[in-house]
């Protein structure tokens, strides 16, 4: 039972993780809640049928279909986080007016979500689909009794959601000004993380080629499979031995969302931030 | 304009540094069942800077999912189905792998 929670407990944390911080970023948009119960909702059923899929999957493409699929389905993660940031950066002063007009309440609620709720699906249809194959599995082996099986999965899942809930609830005590800041900044970080696991998927698929097996080995001040080095894993991408090809996927997704954002936070804008809107706007920008 | 010009041979030179050089031999392929929450063999010799094909027959009536931290590999096997897991070129030690459903369930990979 204890086994099951914990296993169930880290596949839901990526996708908890991924939740809390999704609902930061839209902290105050009205309809928030539709879209990123949408995406969790349309994750799980996705889970499903990919779980049911799982052995035509695996056995697809030569062999190499399971590795495909995940990094298609972790770049698809990578360009939805990306369009947000970018759409975040270019509307910045325009929300930041709007809320000094009509207060913090509906600041961002021209801001759209269905990037966010389509990564949040994702997340949760690749993580949502190995623990539909666990459970599953235990059920069939007959490991332990349905009500043993049931507590567990329960059990793991509400941790995950825990942690999921701490994230949010730390990032919502920043201020409204710094937090679309703050979120940005970790939106981009999760995206450079998503694109270096995709990496590492096409690289173990024999796709890419390594550049270099093990760049470093870190696992003896944090290791992969240690709370914190899994927690860094979702947030920021940590690996204790990664690969050169991962460093450079992860680099160049910083480079690529970071300068896009620059790009079009510079462009002329019609609407003209003035005060509170400029600060805003220089808050969301990287490298500053 | 400059930096792209230096830029270049640069990169090509680290890439150099970095790209293992493997040697030109055909694939070797080694079986590795799961049965009753064991690897059979758990611990399996490879030689050093070499690619290897670990074809992995998961007899469980359970989905098992193939991982290692430092050969960096993760891939989910359906109850009763067979998948590859390619490693290598690597260099000489012990790496652990493990049933990420089943953490009890371990093996080792000896490069030499």
């Amino acid at each position: 039972m204890l086994a099951t929670a914990i296993i169930v407990f880290r596949e839901v944390l990526e996708a908890a993780l991924i939740v809390g911080i999704v609902l930061a970023a839209s902290q105050g948009v009205p309809s928030r809640g539709f879209w990123v119960g949408g995406g969790i909702a349309g994750g799980i059923l996705g889970a499903v049928v990919v779980a049911g899929f799982a052995e035509t999957l695996a056995a697809a493409m030569a062999g190499i279909g399971q590795e495909i699929f995940n990094a298609a389905i972790l770049f698809a993660a990578v360009a939805m986080l990306g369009w947000h940031n970018i759409w975040m950066r270019r509307h910045a002063g325009e929300l930041a007016a709007a809320a000094n007009r009509l207060g913090a309440a509906v600041r961002a609620g021209s801001q759209p979500l269905w990037a966010l709720a389509f990564a949040v699906g994702l997340a949760v249809l690749r993580e949502g689909s190995e623990v539909v194959l666990f459970l599953y599995g235990i059920a069939a082996a007959g490991e332990d009794s349905a009500g043993a099986m049931g507590l567990g999965g329960v059990l793991g899942l509400a941790a995950g959601v825990a942690a999921g809930g701490g994230i949010y609830f730390g990032l919502v005590h920043i201020p409204m000004r710094h937090l679309f800041a703050v979120t940005s900044w970790l939106i981009l970080l999760l995206a450079a993380g998503m694109a270096s696991q995709a990496a590492a998927f096409l690289l173990q698929a024999d796709l890419l080629p390594p550049l270099g097996q093990s760049l470093w080995d870190t696992s003896f001040v944090l290791a992969d499979q240690s709370l914190t080095g899994r927690v860094l894993h979702v947030l920021v991408g940590y690996t204790a031995q990664p690969a050169g090809i991962q460093l450079v996927f992860y680099l160049a997704t910083l480079l690529i969302i970071g300068s896009l954002m620059r790009l079009v936070g510079t462009a002329p804008h019609a609407v003209r931030p003035s005060g509170a809107a400029a600060s805003h706007r220089a808050g969301l920008q990287p490298g500053e | 304009m400059r930096l792209a010009l230096f830029s270049a041979p640069i990169l090509a030179l680290t890439l150099s540094v970095l790209v293992p050089v493997a040697p030109v031999q055909a694939q070797d392929a080694i079986t590795i069942a799961i049965r009753d929450s064991q690897f059979v063999p758990s611990e399996v010799q490879i030689p050093a800077g070499k690619k290897v094909e670990l074809v992995i027959k998961n007899e469980q009536k359970k989905a098992a999912e193939f991982e290692s931290h430092s050969l960096r590999r993760e891939k989910v096997i359906a109850a009763g189905s067979t998948a590859s897991v390619f490693v290598g070129p690597l260099q000489p030690g012990r790496y652990e792998f493990f049933d990420d459903f089943h953490p009890q369930t371990r093996g080792f990979l000896v490069v030499q």
